[in-house]
């Protein structure tokens, strides 16, 4: 099933265009993988599909049954995080927050919903530590943790493995795999190529213009590419 | 002790040692509560930022010549710039420090030109002073003054513990809080105009040094020995309090400045964290 089309979409801030002529879709069971180098738009595009921003031309169609609250995000840490105290209990809760004034406080079954969570990601030990004395590895899995209170169909992660060591970053790809075949929509943002070869089922490209085709093709074109340079 | 306890009944029969005492504890609990906001946002200067901008504003009410009515004037003056420094989002070029030292540097200079070049009072110094360490000294309120802070405190606080997870998302996550669906506009607009109002209302009782004093020192106190975001918060409301408490009482007692014997209890509160967290690292 097709969760989100895009025709000639143009991408930017406040009028200034930061890319433009996205032509893609995504669909149910995906995984996603745009690269790109930084500045190239890839984050300006993520926020785009969460609706952080509007685009500025172009369409962009979601399936009318799938609602933005389907949608889980893990955003890159903010220097706020780095010396904020708050317990992993409390940032997994605040992935049951009802966004309505209305509904001001978390009942028990939210609560239920944080626990199952962070059981899920290894995290249930560490819900009263403090999450800016966690390892790199471990805060991600609190932040998956957080996004996956909810039930979720499509998962946008913006580069999870940055700053992570070797070890800890095959375990998170593993764990974003894992997702994916449980039949979550992955959609990565990331400058590795090396993990998107493994993984993607698409490739999203914002080098040498914009491209978008199936991983097993681009990888193909790439191979033959650097084949031609060769001789 | 008997001494002491028997001069303590004896202030306290006083309707304006009461008040002193009621307006300081409100006002410490509300600025200590959206302090934590402030300080995890890096706006701990905000509250001199903007008394600052409140002093420009009251100088421009008095070379206009309403200096009565001139809380028409701060308020939604003070409003703005609040409104202004912290709906930005979290990842803008101008680092909100700058924007302080800005604003504030700015509307000090611009309120204190106007007052030179109009001469519109008698005495320019001393009006730069009051801003700073209260226009009204706490002891000389009146029992509308107390009224209308207690009544503004409890609908701060009260603001505060129903948006208490709201505030908590917006501001640990602020772009995965607006992805998830909250209204994070609405939410640092809220959290803009009550630290403005509580900031002016401060300003006028206390004077901008206790309120700024008050906004920063429970909260770090705070953040020395506890690691969640509950009990940082519930920590620094109850030092505040205290602080306030004692020190109010101990300047009563002892003829000292009210603002400044509350100052010092905090810093020595601060100090006593301080050496805890020290001890419990090596331990």
């Amino acid at each position: 099933m097709e969760l989100i089309r895009c025709k000639d979409l143009t991408i930017g801030y406040e009028g200034q265009a930061v890319a433009s002529g996205l032509t893609f879709r995504i669909c149910e069971g995906d995984y996603l993988y745009i690269l790109g180098e930084n500045g190239s738009g890839k984050s300006t595009l993520m926020k785009t599909l969460l609706g952080l921003i509007a685009p500025l031309s172009g369409e962009l169609v979601r399936d009318p049954g799938f609602s933005e609250s389907e949608t889980g995000y893990l955003p890159q840490q903010t220097q706020i995080q780095k010396d904020f105290p708050a317990s992993v209990k409390e940032v997994v809760l605040s992935g049951c927050l009802n966004p309505s004034f209305l509904k001001p406080f978390l009942r028990s079954a939210e609560k239920k919903m944080a626990d199952e969570s962070m059981k899920r990601m290894r995290v249930y030990e560490l819900k009263d530590k403090c999450f800016r004395d966690l390892s790199g590895g471990q805060q991600q899995r609190v932040l998956l943790a957080r996004t996956l209170c909810m039930k979720k169909r499509m998962l946008v992660l913006d580069e999870p493995v940055t700053g992570l060591d070797q070890e800890t970053m095959q375990d998170m790809y593993r764990l974003i795999s894992d997702l994916h075949k449980k039949g979550i929509t992955i959609v990565m943002i990331s400058h590795d190529p090396s993990a998107a070869e493994k993984y993607a089922t698409h490739i999203l490209s914002f080098d040498d213009g914009i491209t978008f085709e199936t991983a097993d093709r681009y990888f193909h074109r790439e191979k033959e590419e650097d084949d031609g340079m060769d001789h | 002790m008997g001494w002491i306890i028997e001069q303590l009944a004896k202030y306290l029969s006083f309707p304006f040692v009461r008040y002193a005492l009621i307006t300081g504890v409100f006002i410490s609990l509300c600025s200590s509560l959206y302090g934590v906001v402030l300080v995890m946002k890096r706006y701990s200067f905000i509250g001199d930022g903007l008394s600052h901008v409140a002093f420009g504003a009251m100088a421009l009410a008095s070379v206009l010549g309403i200096l009565e009515q001139k809380m028409i004037v701060i308020l939604p003056v003070t409003i703005a710039a609040a409104v202004f420094l912290l709906r930005r989002p979290q990842n803008t070029k101008m680092a909100g420090d700058a924007l302080i030292a800005v604003m504030s540097v700015g509307a000090l200079a611009a309120g204190y030109l106007m007052m030179n070049v109009f001469n519109t009072s008698g005495n320019v110094s001393g009006d730069v002073c009051t801003s700073l360490f209260g226009s009204t000294s706490i002891l000389t309120l009146n029992s509308f003054d107390v009224t209308m802070c207690v009544v503004l405190s409890i609908i701060a606080s009260l603001l505060f513990v129903v948006l208490y997870n709201k505030i908590f998302a917006v501001t640990f996550d602020e772009n995965y809080a607006k992805a998830s669906g909250l209204n994070t506009d609405a939410c640092n607009l809220i959290i803009a105009v009550i630290t403005a109002v509580i900031i002016v209302l401060g300003m006028n009782l206390v004077g901008s040094l206790l309120t700024s004093a008050l906004i920063v020192f429970p909260v770090l106190t705070s953040l020395q020995l506890f690691q969640s975001f509950r009990s940082v918060t519930v920590c620094s409301a109850v030092l505040s309090v205290i602080c306030s408490l004692c020190g109010i009482l101990f300047s009563i007692l002892a003829g000292t400045p009210v603002g400044s014997t509350i100052v010092a209890a905090e810093i020595a509160v601060f100090i006593i964290f301080y050496v805890a967290a020290l001890i419990r690292r090596r331990a």
